[in-house]
């Protein structure tokens, strides 16, 4: 595991965040065990207690959970996953619209921009797709 | 919270120059702590102090309740910014050398850091580069099992990538219910490591602060906060 550090940013919160990322992308999987304490701060060249408040947080919002005397894992529940997923994209898609409101545009042009966005990427998919045989796009 | 680290009103002069002027602090344990200085800030003399190797002018310290001095040594490991070790010493020599020394060296966990080191127990100390010297100086401070750990600029004569081996080996093999004062100036490189970072300037503590407070308060990491203090 490597993590890009912003050392002006809590790295507590960016250690949860690139964890959320990778179960999120399925890189981890429910039920999958994750590092203990020791191993990722020796990993990440972190202090030890960051990574002790990061899985603390975690386990708050019911990411991971701990078994006793075997470690930590992620949540087997797909519906937490699934708030993980809806939460990371609730902030991609406020600082996507706060962007484009300091651009000058308002929401009905935000929408339309958007829907002809995924429009056009859709085209591409299918072009790529025909070129490259039946690959899977998801 | 419990305290291991005590030092109250501390001072220190060198002829007429005031090296600490009245420090005061205290630090638990569990903790890793930077102490952050430019040079002549007086860090490395308030280091020397807390180990006991030389006495504060006036003030107090004292570690887990016992005043620094023959009863401390135990407790306590110091690695200091140059070398221990004598030149017709290999490896293997220094290792036994502290194991004589300090009942409480751990020689299994000694071995096991000079693996981690990539450090032969035959090579000549004398012939080590400033970093694997950096690295045998580490291995022999954290092997011994103690309370208070203080390390004197361990990255000093480093280059880059190997200050993450360095980083690394501190994380990976300090004690957790121990605690680790690190002073140093190479701040952007540690920073990480910290639970709290205290700056020094001109024989002063200006600052005393869990380094994910200052990231969150402030909005800023502790180099930029630390160039901002000391006007680089």
């Amino acid at each position: 595991m490597s993590i890009e550090f912003d050392n002006n940013l809590p790295i507590y919160l960016q250690i949860m965040n690139h964890i959320k990322r990778q179960i999120v992308s399925g890189i981890l999987q429910p039920g999958d065990k994750i590092p203990s304490v020791r191993e990722l701060a020796a990993d990440l060249q972190i202090n030890p207690n960051t990574i002790q408040r990061t899985f603390q947080e975690l386990e708050r919002e019911e990411v991971v959970e701990t078994r006793r005397g075997l470690g930590r894992y992620v949540t087997s529940e797909e519906s937490k996953i699934m708030a993980i997923k809806k939460e990371m994209a609730g902030e991609l898609l406020h600082r996507f619209i706060h962007g484009m409101q300091e651009l000058g545009f308002e929401n009905q042009d935000i929408v339309s921009i958007v829907s002809e966005a995924v429009a056009e990427d859709r085209k591409q998919s299918v072009k790529e797709g025909a070129k490259g045989g039946n690959t899977a796009q998801s | 919270m419990e305290t291991l680290l005590k030092v109250d009103g501390v001072s220190k002069k060198y002829g007429g120059k005031l090296a600490l002027n009245s420090v005061s602090l205290s630090i638990g344990p569990g903790r890793i702590v930077g102490l952050l200085g430019s040079n002549g800030s007086g860090k490395s003399t308030l280091m020397r102090i807390a180990a006991g190797l030389t006495p504060p002018s006036s003030g107090s310290i004292s570690v887990l309740g016992k005043p620094v001095g023959k009863e401390t040594r135990s407790l306590i490991s110091y690695m200091p910014d140059l070398p221990l070790t004598e030149s017709w010493m290999r490896v293997k020599d220094a290792v036994a050398f502290y194991q004589d020394f300090y009942a409480d060296f751990d020689l299994e966990k000694a071995r096991e850091m000079l693996d981690f080191m990539n450090l032969k127990e035959n090579d000549r100390v004398s012939s080590l580069s400033k970093g694997m010297g950096e690295r045998l100086q580490l291995t022999l401070a954290l092997s011994r099992q103690v309370n208070l750990y203080l390390l004197d600029e361990p990255i000093g004569g480093v280059d880059p990538v190997a200050r993450g081996k360095i980083l690394d080996a501190i994380v990976r093999f300090y004690s957790e219910d121990s605690s680790l004062i690190v002073c140093t100036h190479l701040v952007r490189d540690m920073e990480r490591i910290f639970d709290e970072v205290m700056f020094i300037q001109d024989g002063v503590i200006v600052l005393h602060e869990e380094v994910e407070s200052i990231r969150i308060n402030r909005g800023k990491g502790i180099d930029d906060l630390f160039k901002e203090v000391f006007g680089e």
